[in-house]
């Protein structure tokens, strides 16, 4: 919403206030300001000039030679424009004018002849050819009508003054309007709002001598309020009118058009103009279309209607979409000579869905979807008609048509003066917060305790206790509430067990030097083909977004591996040597496909790495994390089936029966898939069940009291054979007096059989209540071995 | 004899001073003192003195093999700091050499300014909530007071499971869901990844994160509300900090106002990052929880009343940092996640 100042106080005395006060002051009582817009663009010596003669340049078929009298002098100044004719009122930079941007006007020699100033369009003053009127769109801008020679053209464009942009709530569709905005000044400044007098000095003839009769859908049309203009000429609106508009952001087009939007800025009241000869009937019938039935409106695109669509129509065919556009058949043309103005108030909800299924959307109908007082019709097309008589662009004829079958009544709100400071956390006396309610033009009256407050109809936000104490709030300000602490009774903020042990995992992982990553919850279906899972595979239960902003972001994940893989492979490509990375976050699974109650959103956590390490470095990474969270006795369990992971370097992580996830290096086919080189480790965790196990309470254990015994073995087994199924067996050898078993050796090679392997254990062995002796260990040592030979055929090796 | 011994004492005293290392001072122990050592045979000889000679000899004797001795000693020792000093010297490293070899991972910075709150806000009595990501339309809108037209619920806004399922478009519906379980009174704060249909740039992401802040009970005042606000403000940026709450329309909240606080590239002074107005805008909005809401909640708006907050997890993250592109929050760089 663009306000601008200079307008503003014609309805409201704030000479005294400048912008920056107005400004802020108005964003502390709640209209938000988005930015201050200066109408003064630096232009210096600009003049009105008349065309005094027009001749061709000898030299250039596309230039002109004018004569210009700017009033002290004439001058000789070359165009290339060619919308000029003699007579012509014309802004002339005269030598040494700055331009906005910062040009400056110097003497030119165009091809032999000197050129003393520059003749200057619109665009060259600093328009935005958004507002520029397409009659003004190519060559110099023609002035209006005469003015004095020599005229700064600041003062006739009215260049100085401030616009303020508000972004308006959508709450207060009252402010989208200069009214409305005035309303909100008064109020904020302790002012008083000077409504527009509406007078029509001259009105002839009868409407009934139009328009036979007007009739409405009353569910979806509140209101109708319609007159008439006849003797209408069609032609460029007054430069006051048109500055205006193009200050406001709105081009204009031609006065009858403009008259309306004028209307419709100031006081927020979309209005639409017909060409009153063009329809077939002298009728209004406001009903909704027909099944089949079509409109070409305004911009020229034939609309198909549906029977929710609210229609204008002539009794018989549509004039326009109500509320939205109007049609083609009924527009305003130059030859237009009977004009009847509509000023309607229809069904918010009705406009929005029809504005949404015609996929129209325009000034007039955001306007109406949020909601038209019914009391403003009548006002809005009052003040056409004086404007149109003003201006001169037709007679107002006599008597209006208003169809407002249930009229709109103020209605009256309890408010409990307690309530009030109760919830604002202030003091106020009853007697304040009537001033502050008059100050919004709200009646406020003592009944017993409480005051019952009248609402203006243009107040739609105002409804319950709650908004009254608003704004009551807000005049006060909220800046001048004091704060004050919480009181009450003392809680202690606490945290799920989940989000504990959540921080307790990432602070691991983070001293293993692995960073947190953050990825998008939805991923695309073909992810699911870049990892290789199966087609028949759970994962591949995913919930489809109904309007994905793209395919990459279409299905809510089942798994975090995808992404984890993608922010890999992107770092190994922006050149990072080695990356470390885990993300925890929700997977979501469907009870049923297409779902019918929320999904269980399943926490996971993977881990993913590339660089100097291997398997072993993220197996030891995932080992510490169960650790640390006081989950032991955790097998990997080779897998060879997971068709995302190395066959022959993939476990599953179980305790006790029970699965924890997956760990292993990514299959040499997804990384082809990926168009990646280096090998990348990953393991991806059930966390739910990492929480379910989780157990932070730790027991002291004595230190040990006698010394431990160290005993190393080597044997060769088949190279199938594996070291954790070894350490097992060693363990349960050791009646207890085992503490620790480690492998320091792996050697194949000429020393050893084919498809046979060394290892080499060292054994620790220690007792808390004695000091072990030689031939205890010896008779450990000799069933270990003896274990091994039978079980794995292992041979000793010496 | 006594000029024998007071030459022994001499010859010794001169060898072991020149002796260049420990095996030179142990044969020159040998050579005086051992068993068959120069001043051993001499007192060997100590029988064909006199009476009167022989004590005063063998004081003098002693005397000499201590003199010996502590020289030997002296030079031992000077040997063994000698080696110790060399040894010290060839120890020499280069300092400023850096070998890391251990690091450290790094919390996303999303992550991080969400613990951060999150901990300062337990510590004034809230408690932490999760909420799901997946919602229904009832909790997302319908029972935040949300107008049935609102654009927010179009198509074109919100992502859509089916026409009652969404992804949720703010964490308000733990709210709801807190609201509805735990009843009144409450202190809870809730923060999570949040969803809107909008395409990506360097100030949009259609996932990204909130936390929001809700206290009910008896006698609750917008007071309370720009209390608790303003505490957190200065935590998270600094104790120089100031709010500034504007009146502004929320439909859960009434009355509702957005929290501006002092820009923080220049604390308020005006520059060209707050375009001149001192204030780093629209960092967060609030207000008192709207009478229908409590009521959908089971709760009763007569008995309490409530204030909520809710703001952008990946502004806030961005204006405390210094970081202009969203897209960075998401593409996880390891150059830019360790910067944090």
């Amino acid at each position: 919403m663009l306000l601008p100042v200079k307008w503003l106080k014609d309805y409201v005395d704030i000479e005294d206030i400048d912008t920056r006060e107005l400004a802020d002051e108005l964003t502390l009582s709640g209209s938000h300001v988005d930015s201050i817009i200066s109408l003064d663009r630096g232009i210096e010596n600009v003049v009105v000039g008349r065309i005094e003669s027009i001749k061709k340049h000898e030299n250039a078929d596309k230039l002109s030679i004018c004569t210009v009298d700017v009033g002290r002098e004439v001058l000789t100044i070359v165009t290339g424009a060619k919308n000029l004719k003699e007579g012509d009122y014309i802004p002339v930079a005269l030598i040494g004018a700055k331009l906005p941007g910062g040009v400056e006007i110097q003497k030119t020699n165009f091809r032999g002849v000197d050129s003393f100033g520059m003749l200057c369009s619109l665009r060259e003053l600093g328009y935005e050819d958004s507002v520029i009127p397409k009659y003004q769109r190519d060559g110099i801008f023609v002035l209006d009508r005469e003015y004095p020679l020599g005229t700064d053209i600041n003062e006739i464009l009215g260049l100085y003054g401030d616009v303020i942009e508000f972004e308006i709530t959508p709450n207060r569709p009252d402010c989208l309007s200069i009214i409305g905005m005035a309303r909100e000044t008064a109020a904020t400044f302790n002012r008083k709002v000077k409504l527009p007098e509406v007078e029509i000095k001259d009105e002839i003839e009868d409407i009934h001598d139009y328009v036979e009769k007007i009739e409405v859908d009353e569910k979806l049309c509140y209101r109708y309020y319609a007159r008439v203009l006849k003797d209408v000429e069609i032609k460029e609106s007054p430069l006051w009118l048109q500055t205006r508009l193009m200050e406001a952001g709105v081009r204009p087009i031609n006065n009858m058009v403009d008259i309306t939007n004028y209307v419709m800025l100031e006081l927020g009241q979309p209005l639409h103009a017909f060409d009153l000869k063009k329809l077939k009937h002298n009728r209004i019938v406001v009903r909704t279309a027909k099944e089949g039935e079509k409109i070409v409106t305004l911009d020229n695109v034939v609309r198909d209607l549906k029977d929710t669509h609210l229609l204008i129509t002539d009794g018989e065919e549509p004039i326009g979409i109500a509320g939205v556009m109007g049609g083609l058949n009924s527009e305003i043309t130059e030859d237009t000579s009977v004009v009847l103005v509509e000023s309607a108030s229809f069904n918010e909800k009705s406009v929005r869905k029809t504005s949404k299924s015609l996929g129209l959307r325009t000034e007039a109908s955001s306007r109406f979807e949020k909601g038209i007082d019914p009391n403003l019709c009548k006002f809005a097309a009052e003040r056409v008609c004086q404007l149109a008589e003003l201006i001169g662009a037709g007679k107002v004829v006599k008597g209006v048509i208003d169809v407002y079958p249930n009229k709109m009544e103020e209605k009256t709100i309890d408010l409990r003066p307690e309530r009030v400071n109760g919830l604002l956390g202030l003091n106020l006396s009853v007697e304040d917060m009537i001033k502050y309610l008059e100050r919004l033009e709200l009646k406020a009256e003592k009944s017993g305790s409480i005051l019952k407050v009248t609402i203006p109809t243009y107040r739609l936000d105002l409804s319950i206790e709650a908004d009254l104490i608003e704004e009551i709030g807000r005049l006060y300000g909220f800046h001048n509430v004091e704060s004050q602490p919480l009181e009450g009774v003392l809680t202690r903020g606490d945290k799920s067990f989940v989000r504990v042990v959540a921080d307790k995992a990432k602070t691991v992982l983070q001293g293993l030097g692995y960073n947190e990553v953050m990825t998008y919850s939805f991923i695309s279906p073909k992810a699911y083909d870049r990892i290789n899972v199966e087609p028949n595979s759970p994962l591949r239960r995913y919930i489809e977004i109904m309007n994905p902003l793209g395919e990459d972001y279409s299905v809510m994940r089942t798994t975090l591996i995808p992404n984890m893989l993608d922010l890999l492979v992107r770092n190994y490509n922006y050149g990072v040597k080695e990356c470390y990375a885990y993300e925890l976050g929700n997977t979501f699974i469907p009870k049923e496909l297409p779902l019918k109650e929320l999904p269980y959103e399943k926490k996971r956590l993977c881990i993913g790495m590339y660089g100097e390490g291997d398997f072993y470095s993220i197996k030891e990474a995932v080992e510490i994390l169960f650790e640390r969270l006081g989950i032991y006795g955790l097998e990997f369990v080779p897998e060879r089936d997971n068709p995302t992971f190395h066959p022959n370097r993939t476990a599953r992580i179980i305790r006790d029966g029970e699965e924890f996830g997956i760990i292993g290096e990514i299959h040499i086919d997804v990384m082809e898939n990926y168009d990646m080189d280096k090998r990348i480790y990953l393991a991806d965790l059930d966390f739910e069940k990492m929480v379910e196990h989780t157990n932070m309470e730790r027991k002291y254990k004595p230190l040990p009291k006698y010394p431990a015994i160290v005993r190393d073995i080597a044997i060769v087994v088949d190279m199938d054979t594996t070291v954790g199924d070894i350490q097992k067996e060693i363990l349960s050898k050791g009646a207890g007096l085992i503490e620790n078993v480690e492998l320091f050796d792996v050697y194949t090679g000429e020393q050893v059989e084919k498809g046979k392997k060394s290892l080499a254990f060292s054994i620790t062995y220690r007792s808390y209540e004695r000091t072990l002796i030689d031939d205890e260990v010896n008779a450990i040592q000799n069933s270990i071995v003896e274990a091994l030979e039978n079980k794995y055929d292992a041979k000793l090796r010496s | 004899m006594k000029d024998k011994l007071l030459n022994i004492k001499e010859e010794a005293i001169s060898w072991i001073r020149e002796a260049k290392d420990l095996s030179v001072l142990e044969d020159l122990r040998v050579k005086y003192l051992g068993k068959k050592g120069q001043l051993t045979l001499l007192l060997r000889e100590m029988g064909s003195l006199s009476k009167e000679e022989r004590p005063v000899m063998g004081k003098l004797a002693n005397e000499v093999r201590e003199a010996i001795e502590k020289e030997l000693s002296l030079a031992k020792e000077s040997f063994k700091e000698r080696l110790k000093r060399e040894k010290i010297e060839m120890e020499k490293i280069d300092v400023t050499i850096s070998k890391r070899s251990k690091r450290l991972g790094h919390r996303h910075p999303l992550q991080a300014t969400i613990e951060e709150l999150e901990n300062l806000f337990m510590n004034m009595g809230f408690s932490v909530i999760d909420g799901p990501e997946i919602e229904t339309v009832y909790n997302n809108f319908d029972a935040l007071n949300s107008p049935e037209n609102h654009p927010s619920r179009d198509l074109s806004d919100t992502f859509y499971i089916t026409e009652n399922i969404l992804l949720r478009t703010h964490t308000s519906p733990v709210q709801i869901r807190s609201m509805i379980e735990r009843g009144a009174p409450i202190r809870m704060v809730s923060a999570g990844r949040t969803f809107r249909f909008d395409d990506v740039d360097d100030t949009h992401s259609p996932m990204f994160h909130q936390i929001e802040g809700l206290v009910v009970g008896e006698n609750i005042t917008l007071g309370n509300l720009k209390y608790t606000i303003d505490v957190f403000i200065k935590e998270l940026f600094g104790q120089d900090m100031k709010t500034r709450f504007r009146p502004h329309y929320f439909p859960f909240t009434e009355p509702s106002a957005e929290v501006d606080v002092s820009c923080i590239a220049c604390k308020g002074k005006g520059c060209p990052v707050c375009n001149g107005t001192g204030w780093s805008m629209e960092l967060l909005g609030c207000g008192m929880v709207h009478p229908k809401v409590l009521e959908n909640c089971g709760i009763d708006p007569e008995k309490y009343s409530g204030f909520a907050f809710g703001m952008g997890v990946d502004r806030i993250t961005m204006v405390k940092y210094g970081i202009k592109d969203i897209r960075l929050l998401y593409e996880n760089d390891n150059r830019f996640l360790e910067q944090f």
